[in-house]
């Protein structure tokens, strides 16, 4: 008889929906009903939606993967499965939404997060037995200028943002004289509305560590470094078992595999400064220093960490090298576009119904990834806008929606690829404010060191600030234009280089909400307080006072089962009436 | 100066000479007493050797450093893209609300919450967000927050 299996996905997003609570009544439940059952934990398979996931197996009537499982539930739900009854059809995955689910996984192609969600990123046996370190010793049999021919044929670029050859920048750092050279892993993740990179450490940290020793290897590096954000404890304590157990099992450490090669893996975690993102920042972070970037060249390949050769490059680009090395470049390069091979990781969030971490083929339109892959848009209200490539990035509109996903044709919207943050947007969401928003991150997080960031960034928002504050004038459009250009000129790093973006973005595809926001006064997706109206509709207004109790500036007069009125002069716009009402007798305009 | 430096000295002792030590030192320190106090610069400055301008430069770049006292539990609300266009801004409105913060304060009056807005936690597909301690609540609406709250022992009638 098969083993059978419980799986709980305790990743961030499953632990925030309330899977540890499901996991422990599942725990209790088995050992004090002494069942032969395996409870297993996983990380993020992507579908956060649906968290918390829970996966039954080793029946013959197969597995079935459950969604939204109610703590109060999954006790019973485990005891149909055992017992050959039928679950809930509400709960499986496979049956709702008409099939819209396996559309989901199907427009997938699961390179980078073949093993997220899948096995337990805390057992080092678990990823061997799912064909883990075998791509290690095949590399260690491999020349070493073979590997970096390797990965330069297979076509990666940096899944950073930047999208430059990762074969070339190895063989740089190859090239580079010097006894000690040192690789880095990028997992500073800063970007707002990102989380690709925690969900591949939460997931499958031994993928990212391998793809590490193998690029170590190639290019002659002895030690290594994994620059985490903090924010990621989840991600920090699955890395150092995985850096543990790596080590224990000699693939990491002195004379690896008996290949005569050593690789020492620290983690470095940030403390919270999103510049650091930045290789030459991170370098600086690294070593104790204030992230602010420095001059290139030299380049890191050539003077990098502590003044020696060294080469960075993101989780994700790391993630793939494995599969690479095992597959091969021809293989990898039949998935994308001609300059973009490959896959790509987004993060779906915002106004979309299947929000979470999904992987598609380059190549793919925006559209099929919104509609097809993420179910499209959440509520009823229409498609807007998608942010792509976080505070560096822009936001591309409906009329855009078939641009493919390869760096170069996104580069033609104003956009970026970014990491591959895609937050969608509704009607319901105000581009002024998006771009305030940004423009308010990268002010804030602006290191200080060239001046038109640091002074140029803040001029904007005080301008976009005073739009969607009503205080706009025609003049401000030019403004925001030449304050962008000379930024972008005079920054030194890609924080300073692309912080405008946003905001050129949506003054290219929305002017007009520029315009209703500067001429009329007015914010057509309700969204900016300052321009505002709250009235009372008296056709509607039954007199029932809860909406002059709840008002925090008490400006609503009117006797009991009388038609209350809203003193515009004293109104803060905190939307407060218009949230108590039960009879939709306040107008928000 | 008044310091309780036998375990501070401990910390100290376990970077002295490495290199790339001072944000780890800092971060460690921070965990022992809560926030960086001059005092406490000026002492890691005579004993690492290291200028105390470039430890308050370090601690003022990063925003993990707290150079005030902190509370108790820490609530890190994200205002992260995915947060800000599901409703961030009302979640935080009811936490200062219920937290009875006063405009540009951070911890509570009985010293039981501080609130820090922070970029973005990764739970973008839960917003909106916020974290307390290490613990992640999500898809929230300002009603929910009171419940939150309460979970952590905070007694909201009585500020």
């Amino acid at each position: 008889m098969n083993e059978i299996i419980v799986k709980v996905g305790v990743g961030s997003c499953g632990l925030a929906a309330g899977a540890a609570e499901v996991y422990n009544k599942l725990q209790d439940y088995i050992s004090s009903a002494a069942l032969t059952v395996k409870l297993k934990k996983t990380a993020c398979i992507g579908m956060c939606f649906e968290e918390p996931i829970v996966e039954f197996s080793g029946l013959e009537s197969g597995a079935v993967t459950l969604g939204k499982v109610d703590p109060e539930h999954v006790i019973g739900l485990l005891d149909d499965y055992l017992m050959g009854n039928q679950i809930d059809a509400n709960v499986i995955l496979a049956e709702k939404q008409d099939g819209v689910h396996n559309e989901l996984l199907q427009n997938q192609v699961r390179i980078v997060l073949r093993n997220c969600g899948v096995i337990d990123p805390e057992s080092i046996e678990a990823y061997e037995a799912s064909g883990g370190y075998t791509a290690l010793r095949k590399a260690l049999d491999m020349e070493r200028l073979q590997i970096i021919q390797e990965v330069k044929e297979s076509g990666l670029r940096g899944r950073g943002g930047a999208g430059f050859s990762t074969g070339m920048k190895w063989s740089f750092c190859y090239g580079a004289k010097g006894d000690k050279k040192y690789v880095i892993c990028n997992a500073d993740e800063g970007d707002p509305g990102a989380f690709m990179d925690r969900s591949v450490l939460e997931g499958d940290p031994h993928n990212v560590i391998e793809g590490m020793i193998i690029g170590a290897y190639a290019m002659g590096a002895d030690e290594g470094y994994i620059y985490c954000r903090a924010e990621y404890p989840l991600a920090i304590k699955h890395l150092k078992i995985a850096i543990e157990a790596a080590t224990q099992k000699g693939y990491l450490g002195k004379n690896i595999m008996g290949k005569g090669f050593d690789f020492l893996l620290h983690i470095k975690e940030g403390a919270g400064a999103f510049v650091c993102g930045e290789e030459t920042a991170l370098m600086a972070s690294i070593e104790g220093k204030r992230g602010m970037p420095t001059i290139r060249p030299p380049f890191p390949a050539e003077s990098g960490l502590w003044g020696k050769p060294t080469n960075i490059n993101n989780v994700e680009t790391w993630a793939n090298i494995t599969w690479i090395i095992l597959n091969g470049a021809d293989a990898y390069q039949k998935y994308g576009t001609e300059k973009s091979t490959g896959t790509k990781v987004f993060a779906l969030a915002g106004k979309i119904a299947n929000s979470g971490l999904i992987e598609v083929p380059m190549g793919i339109t925006i559209r099929d990834v919104i509609y097809k892959v993420g179910g499209g848009m959440k509520t009823e209200l229409p498609f807007k806008a998608v942010q792509l490539g976080g505070p560096s990035g822009g936001c591309i509109p409906a009329s855009l929606l078939d641009t493919i996903v390869d760096y170069d044709s996104i580069n033609k919207t104003g956009a970026i690829m970014g990491s591959g943050g895609m937050v969608v947007m509704d009607t319901g969401t105000c581009m002024v404010d998006v771009a305030r928003f940004f423009l308010n991150f990268t002010q804030n997080e602006s290191c200080g060191k060239c001046t038109f960031c640091r002074i140029g960034t803040r001029r904007m928002l005080e301008i976009l600030t005073a739009i969607t504050e009503g205080r706009g004038v025609l003049e401000d459009i030019e403004k925001l234009e030449a304050l962008a250009v000379n930024i972008i000129k005079g920054s030194l790093c890609g924080l300073g280089q692309t912080a405008p973006n946003p905001v050129l973005t949506t003054l290219r595809y929305f002017k007009e909400e520029y315009l209703a926001h500067i001429v009329e006064k007015r914010c057509p997706a309700g969204v900016c307080t300052a321009l505002l109206r709250y009235e009372i509709l008296p056709e509607k207004c039954i007199g029932c006072t809860a909406c002059a109790r709840k008002c925090p500036v008490n400006c609503i007069s009117g006797a009991v089962k009388q038609t209350h009125v809203i003193d515009q002069d004293r109104c803060i716009k905190c939307g407060a009436c218009y949230t108590t009402c039960k009879f939709n007798a306040i107008k928000k305009a | 100066m008044q310091h309780a430096h036998s375990s501070l000295d401990a910390v100290i002792a376990k970077y002295r000479g490495k290199k790339g030590a001072l944000i780890p030192l800092l971060q460690e320190v921070q965990d022992l007493e809560g926030f960086l106090s001059q005092n406490t610069m000026q002492y890691l400055s005579e004993q690492m050797q290291v200028p105390a301008a470039e430890i308050f430069g370090v601690a003022t770049f990063y925003s993990m450093f707290r150079l005030k006292p902190q509370g108790k539990h820490i609530i890190r609300i994200c205002k992260g893209t995915a947060c800000h266009v599901s409703g961030a801004n009302g979640i935080l409105g009811s936490l200062k609300e219920n937290l009875h913060l006063p405009e540009g304060e951070e911890t509570t009056a009985d010293g039981h919450f501080t609130l820090m807005e922070v970029a973005c936690l990764g739970c973008c597909s839960l917003a909106p967000v916020i974290m307390i301690d290490d613990q992640t609540f999500g898809k929230l609406t300002p009603e929910s927050i009171p419940a939150i709250l309460d979970k952590f022992a905070y007694d909201r009638e009585a500020k």
